[in-house]
């Protein structure tokens, strides 16, 4: 059976072309860059074009650019940096629909005697820029606001939000994870301090992630020991890796245009398709501004997990909301957060396609979605 | 990804007496909307108490619809009084077992069936079952008498545990604190779980269960005498054990094998089963 990938939130594959330009780097080329010798300093080369690529992506300086272990170890950084550097600073400012990545770490920091607020979202997850206005204040140290949400794809005004921040003289520290390779930005033009990004969202495997840091802002490092990273991050380079975020770098930025063209006008295809064919179905988020690849699809009076493990039988991969696929009891805090009504919240689907998805398989997916809500819904005691 | 065993994927993806029962006389209902599952559970009860039809429709995950499923295979035929017999691990157990986290689905089967029977009986409606106790947990409407059946019938020993058998704490949180008092009364008092037979083992079942019952039940009292044992085949309903240590040389081994490890395997496994020394 043929799998369709729509599941490109959760991870991407590894683009051919980044795995043959990691592959010398598992084989031949296995110096260390901070080695004297030639047979080192190639790798060091290596790293600092991949470096550039990626600053180029973001419209960053290569300087500017940390490679990380991944998106969660940015995030943690970045907070972590921006509350040591600012010990007089006891306020953070956050959102209630970010990833856990942030959240857990913001509870964390609350549990040490931070004050942390968490802005609220209107019912298609919208932040409120007056609420975030009144909430920002000279004593808070970090802002950290989502570019895009992970879930129903809604992009967030960080431009707006992180020019807001630096009027009051408060980093703002931007996870960008699904944001990257998907929607374009110059971090060169915006007042954005941090930002986090993860290598395996955008077609590099698993394993490598990037802290962007502007240049000028004070920084304490979250893992010490030898001078790697500029003495930022310890630790032997995962050079094959940060390859590999090089090239699925520079072929991000080949592709943007083809994301948000080609890419949104599958996903619209897939999305109007299933809202044709399936009745008493909705879409959660912000449909006017969101991620071209993303469609989040509640279908009332069925149950996620039941949906995802038919549509696994059909070799469709894709992911929900629901309470019972994360093992815990409720449905997603983002679609609590957004007051998504039960009987929509725990039949919600995430469709998320890459630049690897083709018209047939979203075909595939209309076509046998009507027969999977169909089968569960005569189940259901709910018919109304 | 869950870890469902082949019979929750079947009986989630071919349901057995799936939908309403038109010539239903009792029926049960339990979970709602809100609590993300829900069971109707339809019967009907001749006129000597036997179940002869049963029919279901459910609202929830792949294991709320297999236990629904597999309840009613287990009930139709039964007297009322046996199906009332029947617990949430007998349920459980009939899929081969549910990931622990999915316990609460079937606690749910077993609540509905309950209503079912209560409405039948002409007892008061109870709405959700929830008519016992005190309200505990008010996200999901879970009382303590829930709570401490739940406990009792499968000797939960961790708030975490009782929330996966009846999500009480499992939204805001907030009565952790009662659900750890109520646990901490129960473990105190509770009598020794009382064990049935379980319908229809696999032979795979079987092997399991006298494996697990070995390990966990009759070799930890062994040891305490300086004794040990050791699972040598399993033949149909014959167990085959080797006894080791002290009891390979105690003159009581023949009572040991008897009176702790026969009627262990038969308390824990099978009322039928037969040990012997190999």
């Amino acid at each position: 059976m043929k799998t369709i990938y729509l599941d490109n939130n959760a991870t991407t594959a590894v683009a051919p072309e980044v795995r043959e330009a990691m592959l010398p780097y598992l084989t031949d080329l296995y110096g260390n860059p901070s080695s004297m010798h030639t047979f080192g300093g190639q790798v060091g080369r290596a790293v600092e074009e991949a470096r550039e690529k990626t600053a180029a992506l973001l419209g960053a300086q290569p300087e500017e650019i940390l490679f990380t272990s991944c998106g969660s170890e940015s995030d943690n950084t970045a907070i972590w940096s921006a509350l040591q550097t600012q010990p007089e600073k006891r306020r953070v400012i956050t959102t209630r629909v970010e990833h856990p990545a942030i959240l857990n770490v913001c509870q964390y920091w609350e549990r040490q005697g931070y004050r942390v607020t968490y802005l609220g979202v209107d019912a298609r997850g919208r932040l409120d820029l007056d609420e975030y206005a009144d909430a920002l204040s000279e004593d808070t140290a970090l802002v950290s606001i989502m570019m895009a949400n992970n879930e129903v794809g809604n992009l967030y005004p960080v431009a707006r939000m992180a020019e807001m921040a630096r009027e009051k003289g408060v980093l703002f520290h931007t996870d960008a994870v699904q944001a990257v390779g998907k929607t374009p930005f110059r971090l060169s033009e915006m007042a954005v301090d941090m930002l986090s990004l993860s290598g395996h969202k955008l077609h590099a495997p698993k394993g490598i992630g990037v802290l962007y840091i502007r240049k000028g802002v004070r920084f304490r490092p979250f893992l010490r020991g030898g001078h790697q990273e500029r003495g930022r991050r310890a630790g032997t380079e995962n050079v094959p890796y940060i390859i590999g975020m090089g090239e699925a770098a520079r072929l991000a930025a080949a592709n943007i245009e083809t994301e948000r063209r080609d890419v949104a006008r599958l996903r619209d295809r897939l999305e109007s398709g299933l809202l044709k064919a399936v009745p008493d179905c909705l879409v959660n988020g912000d449909v006017e501004n969101r991620l071209p690849n993303t469609s989040n699809i509640a279908f009332k009076n069925v149950e996620g997990e039941a949906i995802l493990l038919m549509l696994d039988r059909l070799g469709i991969c894709a992911s929900s909301g629901s309470a019972c696929t994360s093992g815990s009891l409720e449905p997603s805090h983002v679609l609590r957060a957004m007051g998504v009504p039960f009987n929509y919240a725990h039949g919600s689907v995430r469709l998320s396609l890459s630049r690897y998805t083709t018209e047939e398989e979203v075909d595939y997916v209309i076509a046998h979605m009507p027969d999977v809500i169909k089968t569960l819904r005569a189940l259901s005691p709910f018919k109304d | 990804m869950w870890n469902y065993t082949d019979a929750v994927h079947d009986h989630f993806l071919h349901p057995h007496n799936a939908g309403r029962l038109d010539d239903a006389n009792a029926v049960g209902e339990v979970g709602s909307l809100a609590c993300g599952d829900a069971l109707k559970l339809y019967l009907k009860i001749s006129a000597d108490n036997i179940i002869e039809k049963a029919g279901f429709e459910t609202f929830g995950c792949a294991s709320a619809i297999a236990s629904s499923s597999v309840l009613t295979d287990m009930i139709i035929g039964k007297s009322v009084d046996e199906a009332l017999k029947i617990t949430n691990r007998d349920i459980a157990e009939a899929l081969g077992g549910l990931p622990k986290e999915k316990m609460h689905c079937s606690v749910m089967g077993q609540e509905a069936l309950e209503a079912a029977i209560r409405q039948w009986r002409g007892e008061p409606p109870v709405p959700h079952a929830h008519e016992e106790g005190k309200l505990i947990c008010k996200c999901f409407g879970v009382t303590d008498a829930q709570i401490i059946r739940a406990i009792r019938e499968n000797g939960l020993k961790t708030v975490e545990e009782v929330t996966n058998y009846t999500k009480a704490g499992g939204a805001c949180g907030d009565c952790k604190d009662q659900i750890a008092e109520i646990l901490a009364t129960e473990l105190r008092q509770q009598p020794l779980t009382e064990l049935k037979p379980r319908p229809r083992l696999t032979n795979v079942q079987r092997m399991k269960l006298i494996m697990k019952t070995i390990d966990e039940d009759i070799r930890p009292q062994l040891e305490a005498d300086g004794g040990n044992i050791e699972l040598v085949d399993v033949d149909g309903k014959r167990v085959i054990v080797s006894l080791g240590g002290r009891c390979a040389q105690c003159r009581a081994s023949a009572v040991t094998l008897h009176d702790l490890v026969e009627r262990l395997l038969r308390e824990h496994v099978e009322p039928d089963l037969i040990v012997e020394e190999a």
